[in-house]
């Protein structure tokens, strides 16, 4: 019996169930329910072809080792996470990192997924190419889902390539200055005091505006991010009040060490995202007392 | 031309009383349907000939638009959203006397944010003059398409739209951050936020490229590009397309994505060179237009790796714009093809599917076979970077029969495309034209999980019915693509 259909029967017809990954954002989106069977998810990479910028790759395999292949020939995915998160936990929570200028987004990296559905049968949403407009694109609505509208066994995902350089800088030019200077930075941070800059690509370019951020008082701080990012986020609105953390220019969330609190949504967003839950899982079996609506920016 | 079709009859008495209502509740100087305004929005930029519009409504305003969806579901009447109708794939067509809901009037761009990089825009917004806003502010918006200087940033939406440069900034669907939309329900609501970052499902996301099938967009906000410091426009000669072909597969499995790579095969540089006189070589068996773009060196550097790559496949040369004037020769070539065409044949039926890159070879060899066998000619001129193939099927609607063969033709080359581990269609969408394919992709379940999404945002299906998704209802009066009457427009 291959991976999949192994997974299918595991996930089955009926039964509360829910998929364990790595466990590094098991607390996302509310506790599961208790009684709930747990399955695994295939691991393995299936194809990687670079000329494609494409690679099929089992949900359950961690990032990590995706990260390595993918490295061995100069590329990789927009999938950020800790040692053991897996590509399908790191897609079912679907958070963007801090290098998202460069690499994308979480919800357009995913082309292809096939899923086991509540009613127990293997699912294909998307297609294997890099542009793809044939019917609704389901994929999206499975990232950042937490696995309450399908479980994913098998996906495939848009690469990209590594830059040839990385580096970091810290300085005490404004964000937006910065922002004004610089093509395209990957990833940019504040702390309320300082602020930290992220340029890649190719050697000679990253040399060009190294130096030109170096003429107003910036100083190299090497490839790895120099500031630690605390890991609870929250949408950030107000620059007055940065609360000891680090804010994601980019994408404005504001990271730090108090535990976020669940944004509210309108009423309306939240009867369609109802409609949509009960339309895909009638009788809630996947993921019970998991909730997107409760997992913060 | 005369529409047969426009025989059928379709005020009624309670289309008299839907008339009413809608004057009273919009305006009547925003409410038609006189024979003229039937005929113009019966149809869209497809092959598909026009189908039964009911009223034709002009809304200015977000409550305009709910106004009308309530009113049509009021009167048990189904709708259809429309831009500026340059849709190829039947999308706008109306189905079953359906209200058309024109958002060509409401064409404001509301705000625009340099500081955070996005602008609130309105539907009716023409593409090419909301980046011709942005452009002395050194930005533009990424997706553009064809059509892109009549197409609506709401037609985009619908479809998610690409266009040459998609191929490094991505489609429209990586430019959209929220959408209000009116559900076709009525209920108002707003799907994302400007930074892109909500939780909950990525509703959306699939909204986006929805065909209007799921609401009617009123509010867009897109993300805002920065101009690239520095642009490098190449145009490379082939003897072979299977060099042409390699070429493209190399510079990506190189690491370099460029901004833009679009391939033209023999017959239509000579057709193009022919009408515009941009510098093509006539006696080339393919030529690659190349874009790239970013920082000066980077650039620089790019472009000597994609010169050397390029002539190690077979290039016969490598011409590289010097200005900013060569650049927009290369580019006025391409972006002129569809124009180009009406000097060999007075019709055309333009495809779109995507295939892998590394299939670029085979599958246009099946696709001059395909042609040859149905005795017609084909011309390609598409983005070759991302596989997106754009078979031109050239004819004379006038020659009796025609149409079956062009037909014929074109499902074939849909399913070598498929067989090749391809998808039916990479920017125009499914819309009428492809969905009796969905199921040669797609299986039952398959099928049956995408209906779930029109479940949770039409449960009644009133929004552009018939349209994407295969069923057993179909448009009667336009589902019969081969009985096209003959001359028709394509």
């Amino acid at each position: 019996m291959n991976d999949l259909k192994k997974f299918k029967e595991d996930v089955g017809k009926e039964g509360f169930v829910a998929v364990v990954g790595g466990k590094t954002h098991w607390e996302v989106g509310g506790a599961l329910n208790e009684d709930i069977r747990l399955v695994f998810a295939p691991t393995g990479i299936d194809a990687f072809d670079p000329s494609e910028m494409t690679v099929s790759v089992k949900a359950g395999t961690k990032l990590k080792d995706l990260d390595q292949e993918l490295a061995r020939h100069g590329q990789e995915v927009c999938l950020e996470g800790f040692l053991e998160t897996t590509v399908g936990g790191a897609l079912m929570v679907g958070r963007d990192g801090i290098r998202r200028n460069r690499i994308g987004s979480v919800r357009e990296t995913l082309l292809q997924a096939e899923y086991v559905n509540a009613q127990g049968e293997l699912i294909k949403a998307g297609g294997p190419t890099v542009k793809n407009v044939t019917g609704y694109d389901l994929c999206r609505l499975l990232v950042g889902s937490l696995g309450t509208l399908g479980l994913i066994g098998r996906v495939i995902l848009r690469t990209r390539p590594r830059p040839e350089k990385s580096v970091w800088l810290q300085g005490e030019l404004r964000p937006e200055e910065v922002r004004r200077m610089c093509f395209q930075p990957s990833s940019l941070l504040w702390d309320g005091e300082a602020t930290f800059v992220q340029l890649e690509g190719y050697g000679i370019d990253v040399d060009l505006e190294v130096s030109q951020l170096k003429s107003v008082g910036f100083e190299e701080r090497g490839n790895e991010c120099p500031i630690k990012v605390p890991r609870f986020r929250h949408k950030f609105s107000n620059r007055s009040c940065l609360d000891g953390g680090v804010a994601d220019i980019h994408s404005s969330i504001l990271y730090t060490n108090t535990e976020a609190s669940i944004p509210q949504y309108p009423e309306e967003v939240l009867c369609l995202g109802a409609k949509v839950r009960d339309t895909f899982d009638p009788t809630g079996r996947l993921n019970p007392g998991r909730d997107p609506y409760k997992a913060g920016p | 031309m005369a529409n047969k079709f426009f025989k059928k009859k379709v005020h009624s008495k309670q289309d008299d009383q839907l008339f009413r209502e809608l004057c009273r509740n919009i305006g009547s100087e925003r409410v038609k349907r006189d024979g003229a305004s039937q005929l113009l929005y019966s149809r869209d930029g497809s092959a598909f000939p026009g189908g039964i519009p009911g009223i034709v409504c002009f809304p200015e305003t977000t409550q305009h638009v709910v106004d009308c969806i309530k009113a049509a579901n009021r009167h048990d009447r189904s709708f259809v959203p429309r831009g500026a109708g340059t849709g190829l794939a039947g999308g706008a067509v109306p189905c079953d006397a359906p209200l058309v809901i024109s958002t060509t009037k409401m064409n404001s761009i509301l705000e625009v944010n340099y500081e955070k990089q996005f602008a609130w825009v309105e539907p009716g917004v023409v593409n090419l003059d909301l980046t011709k806003s942005l452009s002395e502010f050194g930005f533009h918006f990424a997706p553009d398409p064809s059509s892109q200087q009549s197409c609506t940033i709401g037609g985009n939406v619908a479809n998610n739209s690409g266009g040459p440069h998609c191929l490094a900034y991505g489609v429209t669907n990586a430019h959209v951050l929220a959408v209000e939309v009116v559900l076709p329900d009525g209920t108002l609501v707003q799907l994302g936020d400007i930074d892109g970052h909500m939780s909950g499902y990525d509703l959306r996301g699939v909204f986006v490229g929805g065909e209007g099938t799921l609401g009617i967009a009123t509010r867009i906000a897109v993300k805002l590009t920065p101009n690239p410091p520095t642009i490098c426009t190449l145009l490379l000669d082939f003897m072979d397309v299977a060099d042409a072909a390699k070429t493209v597969s190399a510079i990506i499995a190189a690491g370099i994505v460029p901004a833009a790579m679009e391939m033209m095969d023999k017959r239509i540089v000579k057709v193009v060179e022919e009408f515009v006189k941009v510098g093509y070589p006539t006696d080339a068996a393919a030529v690659l237009i190349i874009e790239i773009d970013g920082l000066s060196d980077g650039v620089r550097l790019e472009t000597e790796q994609i010169k050397k790559i390029s002539l190690d496949c077979g290039a016969r040369s490598v011409r590289v714009a010097s200005s900013d004037i060569e650049r927009e020769k290369i580019w006025k070539g391409r972006k002129s093809a569809f124009g180009a065409v009406a000097q060999v044949q007075p019709g055309y039926y333009l495809h779109d599917t995507v295939i892998p890159r590394t299939k670029l070879v085979e599958v246009l060899e099946e696709v001059y076979e395909i042609a040859n066998r149905y005795e017609l000619i084909v011309m390609n001129v598409f983005h070759a970077g991302d596989g997106n193939l754009h078979p031109l099927l050239l004819f004379d609607p006038q020659e009796p029969g025609v149409m079956d063969r062009v037909l014929l033709a074109g499902e074939e080359i849909v399913q070598v495309s498929l067989d090749a581990g391809g998808v039916l269609s990479g920017e125009h969408g499914i819309g009428l034209e492809k969905k009796r394919f969905m199921e040669n992709f797609f299986s039952k379940e398959d099928l049956a999980a995408q209906k779930l999404v029109k479940d949770a945002f039409d449960p009644d299906g009133r929004a552009n019915p018939f349209k994407v998704l295969p069923s057993g209802a179909s448009c009667s009066e336009v589902n019969h693509l081969s009985q096209l009457p003959d001359g028709a427009w394509v």
